[in-house]
């Protein structure tokens, strides 16, 4: 990409300079210089002491704190979902309780309106055959008096009658009084 | 570059002087032939494993930000190799790691003034393509065995066109650290020549009185630039390497 205006450039120089730098030609390429192969060498027993450190020591100890923190995550994660699956778990099992507690106490409030219905029907059903004796008692001692009564008022109203004839002629003929209130009676 | 940017008699731009190899520590590193080369190179490689260790000292599971860089370093190859060569080429994946950390620190150090830039050497980068290219061949012949050899031929090609393509493809597949080398290298002596080439024309023109003193700002505002691209490229050259090796690993370990 910039690789040609770039070599244009650096050419350009060159060609403009003369003299020493373009005669001397490159350093990199002077072979005779036991520099060179020295660098060389020296340069292949320090990336090897680099690639050494670097694959016995230095990139496992980052592989290793790297690892850790990925196992505590998904630790911590596991936690976390398990602590869910467990309070949905209590959740679920407080609202079953509670339905259950609501349907025991719906059981419970009919059950015991049942037995109030119950023992107020037997209730009644014991006044009611009480009061029907009470009545029939009162009705059989009603026709008994009116009875009595019934019985006893032709001796009343002939007494009074004879009563009411002394008083205004003086004298009395009880056959005829009986026998007229016999008949007014009948 | 080096900051003794030469500027010989005020009218030559010595460009390339900053690819020469000097010994360091003096008479032990001639014997030893220890180079400025090789001591970038272990500068380099103490800074990214500095990096890693103190980044991933804390281990802790929430990182600050060293660790945070640490593993985003960590996680940027480790997809990158994953990725392209699938879980068959995890082996391989400290040696991508390697590659491109070894790759980027030097192309990065080689930016600081005063320092040496070991990736703009063709024998490094060379010798860092011929090892990727022994590797995946050796990879090769051990997960495919002689079967690494049908390779060359293409697959549903017509048989008549074999005496073409086997000597293309075995060319091709030739040139693979040619080009894997040559890449890297001429990016960054490019880049690190032009550097160098507008920090001379800065000098120069500071010699021409007043309007020099006044025209030298513009090679600065371009060198200033050219970092920028640097860095890019620097990073992108690293890149380019590690995936080439991947896919060419991809090739080794998945058939």
């Amino acid at each position: 990409m910039h690789r040609t205006p770039r070599l244009f450039l650096f050419a350009a120089p060159l060609a403009a300079v003369p003299g020493r730098a373009v005669a001397a030609g490159m350093p990199q390429l002077n072979v005779h210089d036991p520099l060179l192969i020295g660098q060389v060498v020296w340069g292949a027993v320090i990336f090897a002491g680099f690639y050494i450190v670097l694959s016995r020591s230095a990139l496992p100890r980052i592989e290793r704190v790297l690892s850790n923190r990925r196992t505590r995550i998904q630790n911590d994660l596991d936690i976390a979902r398990r602590a869910k699956a467990e309070s949905d778990r209590a959740s679920a099992e407080l609202l079953s309780t509670r339905h259950e507690a609501a349907a025991q106490a719906r059981a419970n409030v009919e059950r015991i309106q049942n037995e109030a219905r119950l023992s107020a029907e037997t209730h009644a059903r014991e006044t009611a055959k009480r009061l029907e004796a009470d009545i029939a008692n009162a009705e059989a001692r009603i026709a008994q008096s009116r009875e009595q009564a019934l019985s006893s008022l032709p001796a009343i109203a002939t007494g009074t009658a004879q009563n009411l004839v002394s008083r205004l002629i003086g004298e009395q003929d009880e056959q005829t009084i009986a026998s007229a209130v016999k008949r007014v009676s009948a | 570059m080096t900051g003794e940017a030469s500027v010989a008699a005020g009218s030559t731009i010595d460009a390339l002087g900053q690819f020469e190899l000097h010994p360091v520590l003096g008479s032990l590193g001639e014997a030893l032939r220890f180079s400025q080369s090789p001591l970038f190179m272990l500068i380099a490689v103490v800074l990214v494993l500095a990096f890693l260790f103190i980044g991933m000292r804390p281990a802790s599971v929430v990182p600050g930000r060293l660790q945070a860089a640490a593993e985003i370093g960590y996680d940027f190859i480790h997809d990158l190799a994953i990725g392209t060569m699938g879980e068959e080429g995890t082996a391989f994946f400290p040696f991508v790691f390697a590659l491109f950390f070894f790759i980027l620190a030097g192309n990065y150090l080689g930016l600081l003034p005063f320092s040496f830039t070991y990736t703009s050497h063709i024998a490094v980068t060379l010798a860092l393509a011929v090892t990727v290219f022994l590797i995946s061949i050796l990879a090769s012949l051990r997960f495919q065995g002689l079967g690494f050899f049908k390779h060359f031929m293409p697959a549903g090609a017509p048989v008549w066109l074999s005496p073409l393509l086997v000597p293309i493809e075995i060319l091709s597949f030739l040139s693979r650290p040619v080009s894997l080398s040559i890449r890297l290298f001429a990016n960054m002596v490019a880049g690190h020549v032009l550097l160098e080439v507008f920090a001379g024309f800065t000098i120069m023109l500071a010699g021409l009185g007043f309007f020099g003193h006044i025209l030298a700002v513009a090679p600065i505002a371009i060198n200033i630039a050219l970092t920028a691209l640097e860095l890019l490229v620097g990073v992108l050259q690293a890149y380019v390497f590690a995936i080439l090796t991947c896919i060419y690993l991809r090739e080794a370990v998945a058939h």
